[in-house]
């Protein structure tokens, strides 16, 4: 764990700042937001995965007493036309580097020719309630000629069969591939191969506040201000600006409190943009909150890809060679891209040393809800197929499946280490700092050890119970490019004011920031303001998805303060007739070094800063105390954890409880230590979630099987073991704080460490366990297939 | 659309008059009608919890009772517990433990876990995990929520 500084608030668990308005009800998330004369919208919403759309009778909703507009996908295309896809384009770097194909058909506000999943938009209603609303949305009659449901990801790359997307002629809408070595001759020479298909299920990040906007116009200005449940509000700005042909600085967006995100919020929705657009041209607020109905068939999901992985290794588990083919399922549309595909090839190999890979992808068009990014983001499902296929080595060879793992991981000695691929960024992957093998040991001590283990688990066999160790290693890119912006700021009363480009979602970043800030400037976090979310509070800013935003924004802090602080010392010499290099920071001040008492506040500091008569600025220094700094990651610094379980599988039952759980992990140095384990463990959770009870399900005509809480089922806090943390702590070299992000992590290893726990309880039964949910149901059928 | 309903009751000690659809649920009387929007709506359908509070002193899911119902009841809501500005233990305990990270689920825990210890003011880890699985929490894994309502149970013991 951190080594807390006395000195520091950086390492330091602080209480967060934010509990206060949370835990008295006073919390202000976009649902709670009133405005004089607003109205509400619904959405219609397609019951069907695939029909051409015949038509669409808003008549009998248009007449309905209360109603106030209902426009359809064609009334719509009409009275707003759409602009060209502001999505962020790949780096020209990557694009150069890495062979591929993308056809990323741009998803219209509302359906117009044919709906493409159940949930899509059809039409909407704003009404002077939501209830009138949704009354109206009953009225409507929408005229379908239904088509055959795309379901299959396998099934839709074969010819012959429905088309989601018709001008493409095709369901495989991108394809790439990435390779180092020689696969094919390595392949064909290695002692020992395995070849296996691995399926990671459809599942996503089902914040407890679904998603919701307000549009607020103001017609003096001819301004809008957007309310919104997201984790980009620049990019929503963009995005707005470009539809409602209205400049930025007339279009603001704030997201208020958010009950969670987890990737889900990540981009931007039709409905974001419509529900300003509808508060423009009625001229009054409207408002749309998404029920969990809703949220269950529209907002995105995630993972649901096959892997086919072939892996060749010497007699001692060495791997030699790594093939891995894989078709990621992307429902109708496709908003982020390829990057969290990407993502699954680059981190497929993790912590081991493997000299001869390829890895090819097809991203694949499907009639189900638009899959995008989850905590994790294509990293779980990649590392599903990677470690069970170690522990699938280990098998073939009778070895221990730790043992594997120590014969292929790179040393800490090895550090940095290049592997060879590039990031999504453009650049090549370097593993900047870490000690995998020491996370792995680490991991296996807190869980008792494996020879202890194994005794136990032989005992146990002997008396008809099933206990089995599995475990799970990854490596995780995270503070990704292109930049996070920050805007520092000391008031006339000496407090600091920070706004940044990220966002919250209850991570605690008004707390953790506060204490950056306050170790940057020598005050105290109480000292300290910090605004997020808002883009009225600095011009620029990415969001707070990819594990970023500890990474980027403390970075933009930093710079941004050392530029003001060159300005604050150079004032403050002016004020204490000393020159600059002999003045520090001490106590919320500006001080010569070894003369107590002989100081300025920082309060005192920013009123000679001010502008006007009687300032006190040096000649040739600016007004103000206030500096920008945008800053821009080189690369994405790597964070890496071991996931230990030991489990107990009822074979009667088919339940599996986890006994325990370790979580050796490290990223980097900590700001605040309590909040992080209250990342890593939120994210396990969410990742045990994933493994053995959640999933999206589709019958063959693609209806959504699992459309409410009672069929997706979220764990409880009876399903979740209590977890033990163990932290090493690698400095990145690539920030000056050596931070590393945590968002993702936890939610990545735990379907793999599951799976390989319960595939080695049931080792007695030869069975294994490669694809994802692991459900009472299988393992029984698999205990009893003899 | 209906006629509207007289509905009195009384909320975290206050009274109030309304009128609303019969149809009208509770939760969304409570945030509509009354400003109330420490109650927050997770699932419209009774499964994850978030928006119990106290009805006569039991804890109930806001979102699926009518407004109506509600008629000459007590209700206690998030808004409720604090006292003169002073946490309630089990806003202390959440604070201190970081039993929450979102806040969007907490008015739900808070509530549920208030029911809990008054029925039970001595559980095991075991019997607050249970009690406490009836909301759903997405962000914190559940660790110190639990922590939290063991550490507050302790607390309110201590007063007593």
């Amino acid at each position: 764990m951190t080594t807390a500084r006395p000195d520091r608030f950086v390492g330091q668990s602080i209480l967060r700042r934010e509990d206060r308005r949370l835990l008295t009800g006073q919390g202000q998330y976009v649902a709670d937001l009133v405005f004089p004369r607003m109205l509400h919208a619904a959405f219609v919403r397609s019951p069907v995965a695939h029909a051409r759309i015949r038509g669409v009778d808003l008549s009998r909703a248009k007449t309905m007493p209360g109603v106030v507009i209902a426009l359809s996908g064609p009334d719509l295309m009409r009275l707003l036309p759409p602009v060209p896809d502001t999505q962020l384009s790949l780096p020209e770097k990557w694009c150069t580097t890495v062979p591929h194909k993308l056809h990323n058909p741009q998803q219209p506000l509302l359906a117009t020719d044919k709906v493409r999943h159940v949930g899509e938009a059809i039409a909407v209603i704003v009404a002077e309630s939501r209830y009138i609303a949704e009354d109206a949305a009953e009225l409507v009659s929408v005229d379908f000629e239904t088509l055959p449901a795309v379901v299959d990801a396998q099934e839709a790359v074969k010819p012959g069969g429905s088309i989601v997307h018709e001008q493409l002629r095709t369901n495989i809408i991108g394809e790439f591939a990435i390779a180092k070595g020689d696969v094919d001759a390595v392949l064909a020479r290695a002692p020992h191969k395995l070849k296996r298909r691995f399926y990671h299920h459809r599942y996503s990040g089902v914040p407890m506040e679904c998603r919701g906007v307000v549009g607020v116009y103001d017609q003096r200005t001819d301004s809008v201000t957007i309310w919104s449940s997201t984790q980009v509000v620049h990019w929503l700005r963009r995005e707005a600006s470009a539809i409602l042909d209205l400049p930025e600085g007339r279009v603001r967006v704030v997201a208020p409190d958010v009950g969670g995100g987890f990737g889900v919020k990540g981009h931007v929705y039709p409905e974001d943009l419509l529900v300003p657009f509808l508060a423009r041209r009625i001229v009054r607020p409207v408002r749309w909150i998404e029920d969990r109905h809703e949220h269950l068939m529209c907002s995105t999901h995630s993972r649901d890809q096959t892997h086919e992985l072939e892996i060749g290794f010497d007699n001692e588990g060495r791997i030699l060679a790594v093939r891995d083919q894989f078709v990621a399922d992307c429902g109708a549309w496709n908003p982020i891209g390829i990057g969290v595909v990407y993502n699954s090839a680059v981190h497929l190999t993790g912590p081991y040393k493997v000299d001869n890979l390829a890895v090819s992808a097809r991203l694949v068009s499907t009639n189900k809800v638009p899959s995008a990014p989850y905590r994790g983001a294509g990293r779980p499902e990649a590392n599903f197929a990677m470690e069970r296929a170690i522990d699938l080595v280990a098998g073939a060879l009778a070895l221990e499946p730790a043992e594997v793992r120590r014969r292929n991981m790179i040393p800490a000695s090895a550090m940095p280490y290049a592997i060879g691929l590039p990031y999504r960024d453009g650049e090549p992957i370097i593993y900047d700092s870490g000690d995998f093998p020491a996370g792995l040991e680490k991991a296996l001590a807190a869980v008792g050890g494996v020879e202890p283990f194994r005794e136990r688990q032989r005992a146990a066999w002997a008396k008809g119970r099933y206990l089995g160790l599995g475990i799970g290693c990854y490596t995780e890119g995270t503070g990704v490019g292109p930049f996070e912006g920050a805007l520092v700021r000391i008031e006339p009363n000496g407090k600091i004011h920070v706004a940044g480009g990220a966002c919250a979602q209850g991570q605690g970043m008004e707390t953790v920031f506060a204490q950056i800030v306050a170790d940057a400037w020598g005050v105290r976090p109480e000292d300290v303001t910090i605004t997020l979310a808002d883009t009225a509070a600095i011009s620029m800013g990415f969001g707070t998805i990819a594990s970023r935003s500890t990474v980027t924004l403390s970075a933009a802090i930093h710079y941004a303060s050392e530029k003001l602080r060159k300005k604050v010392m150079s004032i403050a010499g002016q004020l204490l007739q000393r020159a600059v290099v002999d003045l520090e920071l001490r106590d919320g001040g500006v001080a010569v070094v070894g003369v107590p008492g002989r100081r300025v506040s920082l309060a005192q500091v920013a009123r000679a800063a001010r502008p006007g008569w009687d300032h006190g600025r040096p000649v040739g220094v600016d007004p103000g105390l206030e500096e920008t700094h945008y800053f821009e990651p080189q690369t994405v610094t790597w964070t890496n954890a071991t996931h230990a379980a030991i489990v107990e599988v009822d074979i009667e039952t088919g339940r599996v409880k986890i006994q325990k759980y370790a979580i050796a992990h490290d990223c980097g140095v900590v700001v605040n230590p309590m909040l992080l384990e209250g990342q890593i463990v939120g994210g396990a959770a969410q990742g045990l979630g994933g493994i053995l009870l959640e999933g999206y399900t589709y019958d063959a005509e693609g209806q959504l099987l699992t459309g409410s809480l009672m069929d997706y089922l979220l764990p409880t806090a009876s399903d979740i073991p209590d977890i033990t943390l163990i932290h090493l702590e690698s400095p990145s070299p690539l920030n000056p704080l050596g931070v590393k992000g945590v968002g993702e992590g936890g939610a990545i290893a735990p379907p793999a460490t599951v799976a390989n726990a319960i595939s080695d309880a049931l080792a007695p039964f030869k069975v294994e366990f490669n694809q994802t949910p692991i459900t009472p149901e299988q393992i029984v059928r698999a205990a009893n297939q003899f | 659309m209906s006629d509207l309903v007289d509905i009195k009751l009384t909320v975290n000690g206050t009274s109030y008059e309304g009128r609303a659809e019969p149809r009208k649920l509770l939760v969304d009387f409570l945030r509509e009608d009354l400003g109330l929007t420490g109650t927050h709506s997770g699932c419209e359908h009774g499964i994850c919890g978030v928006c119990t509070v106290l009805f006569n002193g039991e804890a109930a899911r806001s979102c699926i009772m009518m407004a109506v119902q509600a008629h000459g009841a007590e209700i206690t809501t998030i808004e409720g517990l604090a006292k003169d500005g002073n946490f309630h233990p089990l806003q202390g305990a959440f604070h201190r433990e970081h039993g929450l990270q979102c806040g969007f689920c907490t008015p739900g825990m808070l509530i549920v876990a208030l029911d809990f210890l008054r029925i039970n003011p001595s559980p095991t880890e075991e019997e607050v995990r249970e009690a406490m699985s009836a909301v759903i929490c997405r962000c914190t894994g559940y660790r110190n929520i639990v922590r939290a309502v063991v550490a507050a149970a302790e607390m309110m013991r201590a007063k007593r």
